[in-house]
């Protein structure tokens, strides 16, 4: 595949790259092959040049181990105050990376980047407090030795015999924005080793022994070399690629590294790295763990962990599978994960076991029809391979009794029919006993119970009888049958126990996962779902949980915890607050702030980190299985998602609806706008005519256009009465007055006020005989019988008549007004309250259609209701129902009547 | 001397309205004089001794109550209130501070015109002695004998009802505050008690309006008091 144009992903993710890297401070290594060849001395040239070019430099840490050449270049530049820690009764200076970000140098000199931090500093690693120092923007200028890089350690060791403890990821390397090569010939560094130029002379003589020789410093020196060209040559494709060059030849390969633990994996592990990237290859770390992780050594299970940490350190992706059937679960994920090598170490098994057990290797070279399979052999250490004690499933000492049950029965059965059956008859009896006891019981039981069954076969069932004595060799032979059985039979019995207990805890994650993913789907409050995630975590791994959240002051809120969880203090939460801001991992169980009681993991979402899932580990008895961490990975990753699913659903609600809320103001504007303007025109367009004068208009015309001037200004008036008291009933700044008033007074009152309509209508009145009253405001309710009334009157034919109605019931008072009009067409009973609605009927509608929208906006600011009914008989009946919610209280004597 | 032509002080700040005013009232035998605020309206009463005021409560300077007090402390001239709709309170206050009677806008000119001639004739007989009998339709108030005839027919009132009804009926065709009402039928400190007014006027009204749905007597002056409308002027008395 050539392609020439970097594709707009690929820009547009090299363009946030850049930005961020814009923020990012810029790192400077000064690499060499060996301690001695100057790289501090270069270092400190270079700073003092900046210094005197006005560059603020910092120094964080310099050693010059007594060298006077390193120490007179030092003086003169700013020196941070280390950092005093006390550790098993020694003051450590170390570097005091607080005090550094605070300070904000524009150039800060940090030496020796392998080197490892004192316990209690909040990195285990200097090359992790120098990321963090990047990250803040700080320039950093830091020196590192060829044999500390990660990935070139095992060939340091092959090289040189000694294994280096104090490594730095390659990433740290690939993230350098520049390389310089400190390089002096090997007889130089040796010449100035034995001048005491190097080491203080006390130690020349071991140095010189076991590192300094002269054949290990030429390789040495080959590697630092090369690592420099590699880098070169990335950063040379990597603008290339920028500016459309060609890609490197050949299809996009993958990567899967297989890593057993015990099997010198490391060593494949960065063999496989190194190839991948040649190869510039994505790649993934597998490690068939599984069931068989409790069988292995506390060392073999501490190194799973540390090559899963590994492989993401050095920029891959790592997968766990369980142990069943290793070779098909690893094809199955190569072939889908569209892996073209798969990378795996040799094993140690030689000859008729491995034939009957087939390693790993051979299994997949077999099986693995299109894939490459490149089998490494790795370092050939002796010293290194130990067998690891293994150790089994407990088995429970009630066992004992029940595996030798069927031994038992099988003897006595014997004895009992020895002289009918022949010696096979009884041999195959106790194979069977042994059989049923290996399939019940454990290990330990089955085993002394094919003992025992052996044993007493010999004695009661050959002769010569009752002595452990074989007369005939053949049985021997027997023996040996039995033997074999009873031991298979108890290791299959073995596998499946295994098996059986793998499965249920599988069941139990899965049931987990699924629990938690079901519950997520539907939960819609934020909080819900934080209660939930913590729930879901104690669930799978026992242990306490806790999800912070930050809050709008800026710390750090814990939001929801299980009942258990026992780290509120103030390192906790620093700790907490740190993985927020820094969107990495740190607590129990990692490289930064390890001290910490719990494991705190950042909740991340495309926009950034969103909350802190915290787990408290350190409380647990058992320690956690890298499966378990996956688990734990996924479950937090879900739990961000559903909360930021939950975030965007409110956000996407509150958006529509800001644009309902906008199109029913426009709407309601149009329709406003439309009534407004219709009697306008009316008015404008009579009084232009009259003004207008001429002999056309006659004065019965202009009677006529007098009258229309002055109805349509009466609509107009009413419109905009109605349009002022919906707006200010709506936006609440019309608040009843309430009274006490007799409900029959407001009928009298909107009566009287549609009194010239009214004239000419029957209207049947029909009141309560004793004085209802109501606590409402009087100007308001009245305006609403207005509005019911002249709706009333507005759809029922002149001779028609009106009823109105009024009555009281316990908590309410009602009052009806119905007409004998056309009625509501069914359906539109609630709309017609809506604003600017308007039934289609034959008949003349005058006004707006404002009025019954008014009449609901009072009703509820009274905490009443109102609404319309077709009745019986045609017409429509509509109902004003207020509440009444006490009694008005009694007159004051002074008011009281004196008797008539 | 009095002109032959009423004298009328319109104080509004608009000017259309005052335009409106000025050209319907001198059509009809009255003679304008204008103030644009309250200032300037007190100044004008001073001066031309008017006959009727026609006030805007939303005037730019001063409070249109505030200028009903001061015209009360030296004037007794009829003073109609031209409001705005839902100012029940302002409007109150102005009535309780003296004010005669108010206008709703945008009001009709016949009504304005009814109002005015009501105010006038009122000012007309303050000198003259009260009237002991009033009627109205089928309604009859003999004030001295305290006797209330309903279509010949005798209503009996009880003694609250009675004074109730006097207060409107003296009142007849101006709007009277609850607190005036209340201020005179039980005192200056039952001021305040508008829902018992409400009931016992519940109780004249179930007497006194035969037909409820039809020929009103009593008008609920929604939030600010009631009115005794008379159809025409009362007969004097025999």
């Amino acid at each position: 595949m050539s392609d020439t144009r970097p594709s707009p992903e690929e820009l547009l993710a090299r363009i946030a790259r850049e930005k961020q890297q814009a923020l990012r401070g810029r790192l400077k290594l000064f690499f060499g092959m060996a301690p001695g060849v100057g790289k501090t001395y270069a270092m400190l040239e270079e700073a003092r040049a900046r210094a005197a070019r006005g560059t603020d430099v910092l120094v964080g840490v310099v050693l010059t181990h007594g060298r006077a050449e390193t120490e007179r270049l030092a003086q003169g530049l700013v020196q941070l105050a280390p950092k005093r820690v006390e550790h098993r009764g020694i003051v450590l200076d170390e570097f005091d990376l607080d005090a550094a970000l605070q300070r904000k140098p524009g150039l800060l000199l940090l030496d020796e980047l392998a080197h490892t931090n004192a316990p209690g500093l909040r990195h285990l690693k200097r090359w992790q407090d120098v990321e963090e120092l990047l990250e803040a923007g700080i320039e950093v200028y830091t020196t590192l030795n060829v044999q500390h890089v990660e990935s070139l350690n095992d060939v340091v060791e092959r090289v040189t015999g000694v294994r280096v403890q104090e490594t730095v990821p390659d990433s740290i390397l690939e993230r350098a924005d520049a390389i310089e090569l400190v390089d002096l010939p090997p007889d130089e560094l040796l010449a100035r080793l034995t001048e005491g130029k190097v080491y203080v002379p006390a130690q020349a003589e071991r140095a010189l022994q076991s590192f300094f020789r002269k054949e290990n410093l030429i390789a040495l020196r080959e590697l630092a070399l090369r690592k420099t060209a590699e880098r070169v040559d990335q950063q040379g494709s990597e603008y290339r690629r920028a500016q459309g060059g060609r890609r490197g030849a050949g299809a996009r390969e993958r990567l899967l590294i297989v890593l057993q633990p015990g099997a010198r994996a490391l060593d494949v592990l960065r063999a496989g790295r190194r190839l991948a990237v040649e190869l510039r290859a994505p790649w993934i770390a597998l490690v068939p763990e599984g069931e068989r992780i409790e069988r292995l050594s506390d060392e073999a299970r501490e190194e799973v962990a540390e090559l899963l940490e590994l492989a993401r350190q050095l920029g891959g992706e790592s997968l766990v599978v369980g142990s069943e059937r290793a070779a098909e679960q690893i094809l199955h994920v190569a072939r889908d994960r569209g892996v073209t090598r798969i990378v795996v170490g040799s094993s140690r098994r030689r000859g008729f076991f491995a034939a009957l057990f087939p390693p790993l290797a051979e299994e997949l070279v077999r099986r693995a029809e299109d894939l490459e399979v490149l089998v490494t052999p790795g370092i050939q250490d002796e010293a290194v391979e130990k067998p690891a004690p293994r150790r089994g499933l407990a088995t429970p000492a009630s066992e004992y009794p029940l595996a030798l049950l069927p031994v038992l029965l099988a003897v006595l059965l014997g004895i009992a029919t020895r002289d009918a059956l022949t010696i096979a008859d009884h041999a195959l009896i106790n194979l069977l006993a042994i059989l049923i006891a290996a399939s019940i019981a454990g290990r330990g039981p089955a085993f002394l119970a094919t003992l025992l069954s052996v044993a007493s076969f010999d004695f009661f069932f050959i002769p010569p009888y009752y002595t452990f004595a074989v007369s005939d060799l053949h049985h021997v032979l027997t023996f040996a049958v039995m033997l074999v059985v009873g031991f298979i039979a108890s290791q299959r019995t073995i596998v499946i126990r295994e098996q059986a207990a793998a499965s249920q805890e599988r069941e139990r994650r899965t049931a987990a996962l699924y629990a938690m993913t079901r519950a997520f789907a539907v939960e819609d409050d934020p909080l819900a779902i934080a209660q939930s995630s913590v729930e879901r975590v104690h669930d799978l791994l026992q242990a306490e949980a806790c999800l912070f959240q930050p809050e709008a002051s800026g710390g750090l809120r814990p939001v929801a915890r299980t009942g258990g969880w026992q780290a509120d203090d103030e390192r906790e939460s620093a700790v907490a607050r740190w993985v927020f801001e820094n969107d990495k991992r740190a607590g129990f169980g990692t490289d930064t702030l390890p001290a910490a009681r719990a494991l705190y993991l950042p909740m991340s979402v495309p926009r950034g980190t969103i909350a802190v899932m915290g787990v408290l580990i350190g409380a647990l008895e058992r320690e956690l299985r890298p499966s378990d961490h996956q688990m734990l990975d996924t479950f937090v990753a879900q739990a961000a998602l559903a909360l930021e699913r939950v975030r965007l659903r409110a956000e996407a609600d509150e958006a529509r609806r800001a644009v309902e809320t906008e199109r029913l103001r426009t709407d309601l504007l149009s329709s406003v706008s439309h009534d407004l303007r219709t009697p306008l025109a009316s008015i404008a367009g009579s009084a232009g005519v009259l003004l207008a004068g001429g002999t056309g208009v006659g004065r019965a015309e202009q009677r006529e256009l007098l009258e229309t001037i002055q109805s349509e200004s009466q609509r107009l008036s009413e419109l905009v009465t109605n349009l002022l008291d919906l707006t200010r009933l709506d936006s609440g700044a019309l608040q009843p007055r309430r009274e006490w008033c007799p409900v029959e007074e407001l009928v009298h009152g909107a009566l009287d006020r549609l009194r010239e309509r009214l004239a000419g209508r029957k209207l049947e009145l029909e009141l309560p005989r004793e004085i209802l009253q109501a606590n409402v405001d009087p100007v308001l309710v009245e305006q609403a019988l207005v509005h019911l009334l002249e709706n009333a009157l507005k759809y029922s034919p002149p001779d028609s008549p009106l009823e109105l109605r009024a009555s009281g019931s316990p908590g309410e008072v009602l009052i009806e007004v119905s007409d004998r009009g056309p009625g509501i067409p069914p359906g539109e009973e609630q709309r017609i309250f809506e604003k600017f609605v308007r039934l289609p009927d034959g008949m003349r509608a005058a006004g707006s259609g404002l009025g019954l929208s008014v009449c609901r906006a009072i009703l509820k600011a009274h905490g009443g209701s109102v609404s319309a009914e077709n009745r019986l008989g045609g017409g429509a009946t509509f109902r004003m129902r207020l509440p009444v919610t006490s009694a008005p209280p009694p007159p004051p004597a002074r008011l009281q009547e004196e008797t008539p | 001397m009095k002109s032959s032509e009423p004298l009328v002080l319109v104080i509004e700040d608009e000017p259309q309205v005052r335009r409106f005013l000025r050209t319907s009232l001198k059509a009809h035998g009255f003679a304008v004089i204008e103030a644009e605020n309250g200032t300037l309206g007190l100044r004008e009463a001073t001066q031309h001794v008017p006959d009727l005021v026609l006030l805007d409560l939303g005037l730019p300077d001063m409070d249109g109550t505030e200028v009903v007090k001061r015209l009360r402390t030296w004037s007794r001239v009829p003073v109609l209130i031209l409001s705005a709709r839902g100012e029940e309170r302002n409007k109150v206050e102005a009535l309780d501070a003296g004010a005669d009677d108010y206008l709703t806008k945008p009001f009709g000119f016949a009504e304005l015109l009814a109002r005015m001639r009501a105010a006038l004739r009122r000012a007309a007989r303050v000198d003259a002695p009260e009237e002991s009998v009033l009627v109205q339709g089928p309604l009859r108030i003999d004030l001295g004998r305290r006797r209330v005839e309903l279509g010949g027919e005798e209503v009996h009132l009880t003694p609250i009802e009675f004074r109730l009804l006097s207060v409107l009926a003296r009142h007849a065709g101006r709007v009277v505050t609850h607190k005036q009402l209340l201020t005179e039928v039980w005192g200056p400190q039952s001021a305040e008690e508008t829902q018992y007014l409400r009931v016992y006027l519940t109780h004249l009204r179930r007497k006194l309006e035969p037909d409820p749905s039809r020929g009103r007597i009593f008008h609920n002056e929604a939030g600010v008091g009631y009115r005794l409308e008379l159809a025409s002027p009362p007969e004097p008395s025999p």
